[in-house]
Order: C-alpha cells, then structure tokens, then sequence
C-alpha cells in the first residue's frame, strides 16, 4: 500500500521531471538550501531569545512577531522543494534511515512548537516585561527546539552519503 | 600549478585521514551548513531592514549589534570548516569553476558587508540618511548571499579537472 504511494508519487510528472532532467534536481536542491537555512537560522533566533542568551532588549512576543512570518514563508518553500525532491527517489528515500528520522525530528519540533505555544506562550504578556525572563517551560522550548533543528540539518545532509 | 598543489594536498596524512573516517565530511558539512544558517538570517534581516522590507520596528544600529557579531564569528567558522573540506577534497573545490565563483561573491558580500559596518559606526543615521544607497547595498548584498548559498551546493555537480 505505501509502497503503491511511494511509486505513484515516482510516476507523477514533477517525480519524473525531476529524476529525468540533469539541472533540475541541484537547481531545486539549491531553493531547498537556501530555505532550511532561513528556516534553522530564524528559528535560533527565536531560540537564543527564549534562553535569554541574544536579542535580550526585545520583548519575545515582539521578535516573534516579525521574525516568524518569514520562517513560515521559508518553511513553506522547504516543504515544496523537499517534496519535489522526494517524489524523484520516493522508494528510495523511504528506505533511508537517515530520512525517515529526520521526518521524527520534523514531527517532535512540531510538537515542541505545539507544547510552546498551548503553555508557556499564552501566559507571554505576564512574562514578557522588561527585563524579560523566559521562564523555565520557554527556556526548556528554547533549547530542545535547537537541538532538535541542528539535528535534523545533520540527518538531511547524511541523507546525501546514504 | 593548482592541480600540483590538489595533488599534494591530497597526499598529506591529514587529507587521508578525513577521506578515510566516513562521518567526518557530513559532520564539517554539517556545521558549515548551521554557520551558513546564522550567516544567511543575519544577512537577510539586514539586507531586508536596509531596503526597508523588514525588521522596521528595530533601529539599524540595534540590529546591527545583534547581527553584525555573529555575522563575522560563524564567517571564521565557515573558512574553517570550508578549509577543512578543501584539503579533504581538494581537487572537488580548487579545479572548480563555481568554487571560484563562489569565493568572488564571498570576497564581495564581506566587503559589503564590512562597508555596511564601517558607515554605521562613524555615523549612526548614515543608511537612514541616504536611502538610495541603503536600498542599492540591502539588494545587492542579499542577491550576492544567495548567490553564495547557491554556488555552494552547485559544486558538488559541476565537473572538476
């Protein structure tokens, strides 16, 4: 059944294009570069302010007001250009060890995002005066959503050598 | 004279030990890739509040601050991993075309961005002041940072020698 789906998704035109034409693959690889490393490096912006360690004169809600927008658009970006490059290989792919955690990593950040943004971030208006200090539960946020984004840039580059 | 100097490289213990241990290019790669993250938000936010997109609450001297320091630290860790890579697979980067490029634009954008820099610390209201020119630097400094990120994965398609 997912197999079918792995090789649908090897059939469609954009799957096909892709595996078939010699600069389409590192042209959207390239996009997809370009949007993990806004993705990753305005999320650690975010992060380093959630642990007090950078930004620390601005309120979060602030920051996060104008920063993640833009993370959106790029994640939005990431996600396209990922799934193009994905549909070429899809069986293959599948298979990677390297792939399939990196999807696991991708699904906890969403969690952690998620844990945020139901906890510590409702109660941001309290915290958020200056000076501000993120409590615990937004530090915690902070730091596992770090490791969490390096990490998923490691298996996505290992996916490369698989 | 390039290609005697790939060859020695090459040669040396060191460039054999980071062919020979598998997971040391991917984890060099990886951390390049973070510094390329820190670098290339710092930038964008920069470029993006220079042309007046973005970022417009903070004064350019605030960002500045934030940015600029971190800007130029991941830059050395990028020359250092980048180097490590190099004597690695020397032949992969020094005989290549879009390495090249690539390191032209690097040579560009820090001149930018070191201008960028340098105007603000003697006059704080400098890019306030001269719009035209603030929205000429933001541009051209954010299409030559993603003409860098873009160089760099080319490198590995693009044949050397």
């Amino acid at each position: 059944m997912i197999k079918q789906i792995l090789q649908a998704l090897e059939a469609t035109p954009w799957g096909t294009a892709v595996r078939e034409n010699t600069w389409l693959f590192p042209t959207i690889e390239s996009v997809h570069v370009l949007s993990l490393v806004l993705v990753v490096g305005s999320i650690m912006v975010v992060d380093l302010r959630l642990l007090n360690l950078a930004s620390r004169q601005r309120s979060v809600q602030e920051l996060t007001d104008d920063v993640l927008p833009w993370t959106w658009v790029a994640f939005g970006s990431a996600a396209i250009t990922g799934t193009l490059l994905f549909s070429s290989s899809a069986v293959r792919y599948s298979g990677i060890w390297q792939f399939e955690a990196k999807m696991c990593m991708l699904a906890l950040a969403a969690i952690n995002m998620g844990i945020f943004h139901l906890g510590a971030f409702r109660s941001v208006a309290q915290w958020d005066k200056a000076p501000v200090r993120p409590p615990l539960a937004a530090k915690l946020a902070g730091g596992i959503s770090l490791g969490i984004w390096v990490t998923i840039v490691a298996l996505g580059r290992w996916v490369g050598f698989a | 004279m390039i290609r005697e100097l790939c060859r020695w490289l090459a040669a040396t213990d060191l460039s054999e030990h980071i062919q020979d241990i598998f997971w040391v290019i991917p984890t060099v790669q990886t951390v390049h890739i973070v510094s390329i993250a820190i670098v290339m938000t710092s930038m964008a936010m920069l470029d993006l509040r220079l042309v007046g997109i973005a970022g417009r609450r903070q004064s350019l001297p605030d960002m500045a601050a934030r940015f600029l320091p971190w800007v130029w630290t991941a830059v050395v860790v990028l020359l250092c991993s980048g180097t490590i890579l190099i004597i690695g697979e020397p032949a992969r980067d020094l005989l290549n075309k879009v390495f090249w490029l690539k390191m032209s634009l690097l040579a560009a954008g820090l001149l930018l961005t070191w201008t960028f820099q340098h105007m603000l610390r003697r006059n704080t209201s400098f890019w306030d002041r001269n719009r035209t020119a603030a929205v000429l630097l933001g541009s051209v400094s954010l299409v030559i940072w993603v003409g860098i990120v873009g160089a760099g994965r080319w490198i590995a398609y693009v044949d050397h020698g």
